[in-house]
């Protein structure tokens, strides 16, 4: 961490000066990690149609929440790592078992989640305010201990992509196809919901559950206007995704609003460039 | 590229020749039997089409032959030279509709099939000459920067054909194959189709509701519900007091 203390004490600006304001570096770190995380995640939740599924991730993701702290945990949130691993293995099950169409399976799973969540959060008459700050997030509250986690999150889906990548990809473009050339096509579905589950609960008191959906879909969205391969698709992504995260963290520390919040419109702002560029060159 | 050229078959039966057999294969799935006893010969070079009315088992049998549903009876693949091993099979799925907007080129496509090297990062130059090659059986090298959901439907054949060919397979299934395509796309494909199993000896099964063209390529039509209604030549088939009786009732239906 000092290492990154002394690079950020380099940048120009007034809480970048030594030994201040480390909060606010640390939030820089997060972002750094996590943005990158959410722009090669939003590849595949995009091109596998998922942006519904990864919002329901997050209902099921606050559930697990509310689970450990009725459970008197110190750290729900690994309560909410396990439910949410569970929600998304049990879906994937289901609705290859179903012959229901993914959209209603998801509705089913998710509203039941959000009602199973309110319903441990306000069980003998519990308040519900504590749980506030998931639904907006607070990234400058982040902890050096869960960048390191963060980014060993990042370094394993990194990992994920490198060997899985191809048949992912194959998975989500022709399922019938993938299955022909001997791609067990269910496993690859439960990997990807799993990683994503994973990355959604981890990252949910910083970035805000209510606007966390938005990082998995807006970046991918927008780079898939204007990308012509794979390669394109996911520099597109990536780059989009850490530029409006590196911004929307500054434009919340001067202005004073949510980061979370401030980043999904930067990205909103992104997609909407990306349109208006598709529409001109076609 | 290396060009495998299977032994010649000729004669009948399958003694000594290189030929899928199916032995009264089955599938039954829940409480509802989808086929039984289906039993036929395909030998290599040969192009056998199936037809029948919808739901009548065809992708079903498909699916079978793949190895992604049980079965009971056999289907066994008999080398020329006598040795009993699993076949190589390529399959051309029906004309999926990819988005238009899928940031997926044709190399892309074909590379992530193929190979390990993970797509979203640069192709070496190796990999892409290789695709090329493939692509050329086909004659779709020029697609291969086009996005996928750029191509037109007999462009999308092409491609999906050079994929089924890579590794080359004994038998080539085809699902619908026809469907989707002009008048002109279709002369090119029935030729091409043509050409493979000239050039490679392969085994080709597919499926089709165009029975007009039959006569042109088909050396052999299976007639399917659920079983195997007729077998023979296309016009053995075609003339069959069966094949009246299938299509007959459909249409008897449609005019109720």
């Amino acid at each position: 961490m000092s290492l990154w203390y002394a690079l950020v004490d380099l940048l120009p600006f007034e809480w970048a000066q030594p030994g201040q304001m480390l909060f606010m570096k640390n939030a820089l770190l997060a972002i750094l990690v996590i943005s990158p995380l959410f722009g090669l995640l939003s590849t595949m939740v995009v091109q596998s149609r998922m942006s519904f599924f990864s919002d329901a991730l997050g209902h099921s993701a606050f559930t697990g929440v509310a689970i450990g702290v009725l459970c008197g945990l110190q750290e729900p949130m690994w309560a909410a790592v396990s439910f949410s691993l569970l929600f998304s293995l049990l879906f994937t099950y289901v609705r290859r078992r179903s012959a229901l169409a993914s959209d209603t399976v998801i509705g089913v799973f998710s509203s039941t989640a959000v009602a199973l969540g309110i319903f441990m959060a306000t069980l003998d008459g519990g308040s519900f305010t504590k749980f506030n700050a998931l639904l907006i997030g607070d990234i400058l509250s982040v902890h050096p201990n869960k960048i390191a986690l963060l980014a060993g999150v990042l370094a394993v889906i990194l990992v994920l992509w490198s060997c899985a990548y191809n048949t992912l990809l194959l998975s989500a473009l022709h399922p019938a196809l993938a299955r022909s050339r001997g791609v067990q096509v269910f496993w690859q579905e439960a990997v990807l919901n799993a990683a994503i589950a994973v990355v959604v609960t981890l990252s949910m008191s910083w970035v805000g559950l209510l606007v966390i959906n938005s990082l998995l879909v807006l970046p991918a969205a927008a780079a898939r206007g204007v990308a012509r391969n794979t390669r394109q698709y996911h520099i597109f992504s990536v780059v989009g995704a850490v530029v409006c995260g590196v911004i929307g963290l500054m434009t919340s520390y001067y202005i004073g609003a949510s980061a979370g919040a401030s980043i999904t419109l930067y990205l909103a702002l992104f997609f909407a460039g990306a349109m208006l560029l598709q529409g001109q060159r076609r | 590229m290396s060009i495998h050229i299977h032994n010649n078959c000729t004669g009948h039966g399958c003694e000594g020749l290189c030929c899928l057999e199916l032995k009264d294969v089955g599938v039954t799935m829940g409480s509802d039997e989808l086929l039984h006893d289906i039993s036929f010969h395909l030998h290599c070079g040969e192009i056998a089409a199936l037809i029948g009315p919808n739901g009548a088992g065809k992708s079903t049998l498909f699916k079978t032959v793949l190895g992604q549903l049980p079965h009971s009876g056999s289907i066994s693949f008999h080398r020329s030279d006598g040795e009993k091993r699993r076949p190589v099979i390529g399959y051309v799925p029906q004309s999926p509709a990819f988005d238009q907007g899928d940031p997926v080129s044709v190399l892309d496509f074909f590379a992530a099939a193929i190979g390990d090297w993970p797509v979203f990062l640069p192709l070496p130059r190796r990999l892409r000459e290789q695709v090329r090659g493939c692509l050329a059986r086909t004659h779709a090298e020029g697609l291969l920067d086009k996005r996928i959901g750029s191509l037109s439907g007999g462009e999308l054949q092409r491609v999906l054909m050079a994929l089924a060919l890579e590794p080359l397979p004994h038998i080539l299934i085809l699902d619908e194959p026809l469907s989707g395509v002009d008048v002109e796309g279709e002369k090119q494909l029935l030729d091409m189709l043509d050409e493979l199993r000239r050039t490679y000896d392969l085994s080709i099964l597919l499926s089709t509701h165009d029975f007009a063209t039959l006569e042109q390529y088909a050396d052999k039509v299976i007639l399917l519900r659920n079983t195997v209604l007729k077998l023979g030549s296309p016009s053995q088939v075609l003339g069959s007091q069966e094949f009246q009786d299938v299509f007959h009732l459909r249409m008897g239906k449609g005019v109720e």
